[in-house]
């Protein structure tokens, strides 16, 4: 059962890394940056889902402000600091990135304080079900069917809509995509509205889970997102899918294994690491250098 | 001099000497490192161990320039198969990964550090002259290096890998020296380092510090040894000085960081050298 139980937490883990990781992956599949800022979009939008659930005393009201408010955000950042530096090489807007991501944790310290914040009411929180033995409790559940939606709607939105459509053309071949009438300019602000928006519900779903949220929270999670979308191969939302699963696997079941002589969080740095090591270009084979 | 002022004098001396060593490998050479915190954690540790093997001040300064240029080498070998923003990744990893290892290690203290570590004799007023004299004779290779023909092969391979290489500059050579001269001299601060506190915990040599580490090579002007100097000094002095910053530490680092990325590129070094050129065209 312990096996078992395991396995809940890593692929509910996963799930929370996928939703986490799939707006980076996009905006290195478009732009070719590594949007490592993209751990404060996570932690604004639990702070969001906290702040606006205790205002309102209702948990949908707190996601909804989440996702209105973290696209802004998002796209603020790509105008105001990503735009002016697409001539450059691509480790300049990384470490600009890595800077934002420094100062809004300090921010998020300053304005919410050391302790962090907490739900007011949060009944999901301690909401478990046992089922033949193996406990698994409802913000869990949560975070594997909201994954499921969100990919689910992901794949029909890139398949089924004309925006969509136009989303992955200027991915692939930016150039074709714009000749064909495709905005390249809005499919940007499209890609970090959405990965923004995505990360939000990752990072609402987050303090549910810990029923806290303190300015670390997108601390780890940043840079093993990193590992995450390098393992998936670049750009690929179905790659980092998986690489998000196995990792929250590895992750659990390693804590046992090699728990002893690593920390938990190191080890999806080692991954990364072998694998750049092995495979410069990634699992997918996209470029990665 | 005041306790106070011998202790702040030796933390600017440490962080001079790790700037203008991450100077070299990402100023004068190109390569990105985000991870220069594990190489000084490296060389802290070496050293440590070693002043309670021998207590042997030169043979401790030895142990540790030795364990941050070899893990600087292996990282260097990484550089020849990753580039740019991927091996800035890599070099993250390693600082994870070196901070996630030391803390499982018993030998090395886990959590706790190692506190006790035998004194160099010298007393605290010794330590920062030879914390001094060490951070005063990096200043001077760095200068050295960028006017010879190694600095001239560093700024080539890192201007363009490719045109260099044409160029007959064998530039996987070049970069793995970048790598062991700077992580060389990250191990020396190390072991520095161990002598000031006499007492080390993992947590001084996260990821956090090389962001510091990076923002003060930024701010100074990528690849400007005395922009990258007056920047480690201005931004050690600068908590101690003004209360504000003190409280908000990363907010003013990581904004200036910002700032001078996508306002003043060239950094300090970069802006009074344009204030010179309109002064001379005025």
């Amino acid at each position: 059962m312990y096996y078992i139980d395991l396995a809940v937490t890593g692929i509910s883990f996963g799930c929370m890394y996928a939703m986490m990781s799939v707006g980076l992956t996009l905006v290195y599949g478009l732009l070719r940056i590594l949007h490592v800022a993209h751990a404060a979009v996570f932690a604004l939008g639990a702070y969001a889902t906290v702040l606006a659930a205790n205002a309102t005393g209702s948990l949908a009201l707190g996601f909804l402000a989440a996702i209105i408010v973290t696209p802004l955000f998002g796209m603020a950042i790509y105008r105001l600091l990503y735009e002016p530096l697409l001539g450059y090489r691509p480790d300049v807007p990384m470490i600009a990135s890595v800077g934002l991501l420094v100062l809004m944790q300090d921010a998020f310290r300053v304005v919410f304080g050391e302790q962090g914040v907490t739900f007011r009411r949060n009944a999901f929180s301690f909401t478990t079900f046992d089922f033949y033995g193996v406990t698994v409790s409802a913000v869990q559940i949560a975070l594997v069917v909201t994954a499921a939606i969100v990919f689910l709607g992901l794949h029909l939105f890139t398949t089924r809509t004309r925006i969509g459509v136009g989303w992955r053309a200027t991915v692939s071949k930016p150039r074709i995509a714009a000749s064909f009438g495709v905005d390249p300019i809005k499919v940007r602000y499209l890609n970090f509205a959405i990965g923004s928006a995505l990360a939000a519900i990752a990072g609402g779903l987050v303090a549910l889970l810990n029923n806290l949220v303190d300015p670390a929270i997108g601390f780890v999670v940043s840079y093993k997102a990193l590992a995450i979308i390098v393992l998936g191969g670049l750009g690929s939302v179905r790659g980092t899918l998986i690489a998000s699963l196995v990792l929250g696997l590895v992750e659990a079941y390693g804590t046992i294994f090699i728990g002893a002589w690593l920390d938990r969080d190191a080890i999806a740095f080692l991954a990364l690491i072998i694998l750049l090591m092995i495979r410069p270009q990634g699992f997918a084979g996209a470029r990665a250098a | 001099m005041s306790a106070y002022t011998i202790s702040i004098v030796s933390i600017i001396g440490i962080n001079v000497i790790l700037a203008v060593s991450l100077n070299m490998i990402s100023g004068f050479c190109g390569q990105i490192s985000l991870g220069h915190g594990a190489f000084f954690g490296a060389g802290a540790y070496a050293a440590a161990l070693a002043m309670f093997a021998t207590a042997n001040v030169p043979l401790a300064v030895v142990a540790g320039v030795i364990a941050g240029s070899l893990l600087g080498i292996i990282v260097g070998f990484a550089s020849l198969r990753v580039r740019s923003d991927f091996l800035a990744v890599t070099t993250i990893g390693i600082n994870f990964l070196f901070v996630g290892f030391v803390r499982k290690q018993s030998w090395l203290g886990g959590e706790m550090g190692i506190s006790g570590i035998p004194p160099t004799g010298l007393g605290a007023a010794g330590n920062m002259v030879m914390i001094l004299l060490m951070a005063c004779a990096t200043v001077a290779l760095s200068l050295y290096v960028s006017r010879s023909w190694m600095g001239f092969a560093f700024r080539a391979v890192g201007e363009d890998e490719q045109a260099a290489t044409t160029l007959g500059i064998g530039a996987g050579a070049y970069k793995l020296a970048a790598f062991g001269i700077g992580t060389a001299l990250a191990g020396l601060a190390g072991a520095l380092y161990t002598f000031f506190t006499q007492f080390i915990t993992v947590d001084a040599f996260d990821f956090i510090f090389s962001v510091m580490l990076m923002a003060m090579v930024v701010i100074g002007g990528i690849g400007s040894t005395w922009g990258v100097v007056t920047a480690a000094v201005g931004l050690t002095l600068l908590p101690e000085a003004i209360r504000f910053v003190n409280d908000y530490r990363l907010l003013v680092f990581g904004g200036m960081l910002v700032l001078v990325i996508r306002l003043a590129p060239g950094g300090l070094a970069g802006l009074t050298r344009n204030l010179f050129d309109r002064v001379r065209q005025a």
